[in-house]
């Protein structure tokens, strides 16, 4: 007999080793998540995959599954703790959709639809970063980086090159670049390191692929948990 | 980066083995019990909190210093004897425990009362409680390491916001906004830096709400930034400087 969690009343089993989040997946049951790629080891930095564990708020895709336990996922109080991290993630940078190529197929602006964000009514901080185009073939937009930290796993755990890395702390804490010039350039990345397919929003993106059309994107017609994650459709194939 | 957990440190410690952490005040609760005996220790103290405390005291009092009491001892004794003559809040185990009014002197330093690792800071009658909040939520924003989204945000956001409530630019709507992002980075930050970061800002709003409420501003709302301040570039830009080129200070 197989060990069962249950999410929001739902029987949902587990085996030894998996989190709460990978339970949940297999299950088909959607839980938001940023930093979280089933491809790399669990991060539990962004936080959007808060559920309540037997009465305690802990990140899914960190927690253990554990025999008999009770976990909230759809639940009020919990969206609303959702919902203020996107608006955290959103004042922090500087995340302007409109104009953005990855909007409709942006992990972050779905995860925000998913928890009623329309807009952050938190003060923006509009830092000051540069955008790194000495790349060939990807260009890095620093001012959408959420530090999720999934193009570090990918270079590291993937692709063998660690690439990049976060430096700083606090809300100093920024996504470098591993060359003396500080230059995606005048590093070994390539476009078809898997590093270069991994990023749920629009900071590291393909060179000479603009914006797709409306209607067309991944996001358009259902929501997130419906259609899953960005990254996984990327998978193999980042022009499909 | 502090590690997910658990594993905590007594299964998975130093080089992944089992490790005991105790603090040196632990070692020399152990010696003298080896010494006199567990019965000798346990007569002080309470039923749940057995032995003595030491208290590092320091702030507004005659007497700062380092104190030895039983667990159990009432604050206000404490604050007899270190000569704190006019307290108005006490910060008991530093900027993440908690702020206390003068209504809880009463209560007792104990693990099942005001648990305590032994910081006591007393500020008296004369001080600005905002001040306070101010210098520890500063603190808990340049001590966050970044990792996680509610303690590296939350604690700048809040920052920001107990600063301008502090500059007389706040609102109401502020201190809700600050109530909101306290809760948030209480219940989701990945490890206790954040989880007790908006302690000194839930414990005043609740115990000493008319020092925030005699700095708000009447208004619904008020920008985050200096809008006069914010023409400054335009002005420079245009070479102008009158009247014209300025806002009306509000009234």
């Amino acid at each position: 007999m197989s060990a069962t969690l249950r999410i929001d009343g739902r029987e949902i089993p587990f085996s030894e080793g998996q989190t709460i989040m990978d339970a949940a997946l297999a299950a088909g049951l959607y839980i938001p998540h940023l930093c979280h790629n089933p491809e790399f080891s669990p991060h539990g930095s962004c936080r959007v995959c808060t559920v309540r564990v037997d009465g305690r708020e802990a990140a899914a895709c960190t927690t253990a599954a554990a025999q008999g336990q009770e976990v909230a996922n759809e639940d009020e109080q919990l969206n609303r703790y959702r919902r203020a991290l996107m608006e955290m993630l959103f004042v922090e940078g500087n995340h302007i959709c409109p104009a953005c190529e990855k909007s409709g197929n942006c992990q972050m602006q779905a995860v925000a639809y998913y928890t009623g964000m329309l807009a952050p009514t938190f003060a923006y901080f509009y830092p000051h970063r540069e955008i790194d185009a000495s790349h060939p073939e990807v260009v890095i937009d620093f001012d959408r980086c959420i530090l999720c930290e999934l193009c570090v796993r990918a270079s590291r755990d993937v692709d063998g090159k660690s690439v990049f890395a976060i430096a700083g702390r606090g809300l100093r804490a920024h996504l470098i670049v591993d060359a003396s010039s500080g230059r995606l350039g005048d590093t070994d990345f390539a476009l078809s390191d898997r590093a270069a397919h991994v990023c749920p929003v629009g900071a590291i993106l393909p060179k000479r692929h603009s914006y797709e059309v409306p209607g067309h994107r991944r996001y358009d017609q259902a929501p997130i948990s419906v259609v899953g994650d960005v990254t996984t459709r990327e998978q193999g194939d980042g022009h499909d | 980066m502090p590690r997910i957990r658990p594993p905590f440190p007594v299964t998975h410690g130093y080089r992944g083995r089992p490790t005991v952490v105790n603090n040196v005040e632990t070692f020399a609760a152990a010696t003298k019990i080896a010494a006199h005996g567990p019965e000798w220790f346990s007569a002080q103290g309470t039923r749940e909190s057995t032995g003595t405390k030491l208290l590092s005291i320091s702030g507004d009092c005659a007497r700062p210093g380092i104190y030895e009491y039983p667990w159990g001892v009432t604050l206000r004794r404490v604050l007899e004897d270190c000569g704190a003559t006019d307290a108005l809040a006490v910060q008991v185990a530093g900027p993440a425990g908690q702020c206390l009014p003068e209504g809880a002197f009463e209560r007792r330093l104990a693990f099942e009362d005001i648990a305590t690792g032994g910081s006591l800071m007393v500020f008296s009658a004369g001080r600005d409680i905002l001040e306070l909040v101010n210098n520890f939520t500063e603190f808990f924003a340049h001590e966050s390491c970044g990792f996680c989204t509610p303690c590296r945000v939350g604690t700048a956001l809040m920052r920001d916001l107990v600063k301008k409530v502090c500059a007389g630019r706040g609102t109401r709507y502020d201190l809700e906004q600050l109530q909101r992002i306290a809760q948030v980075t209480r219940a989701t930050a990945h490890c206790g830096l954040g989880h007790t970061a908006p302690n000194p800002i839930l414990d005043t709003l609740k115990s000493f709400p008319e020092h925030y409420a005699t700095r708000l501003r009447p208004e619904d709302y008020t920008p985050a930034f200096d809008l006069d301040g914010a023409l400054e570039a335009a002005r420079r830009l245009t070479g102008r400087d009158d009247a014209q080129a300025h806002l009306r200070e509000e009234t």
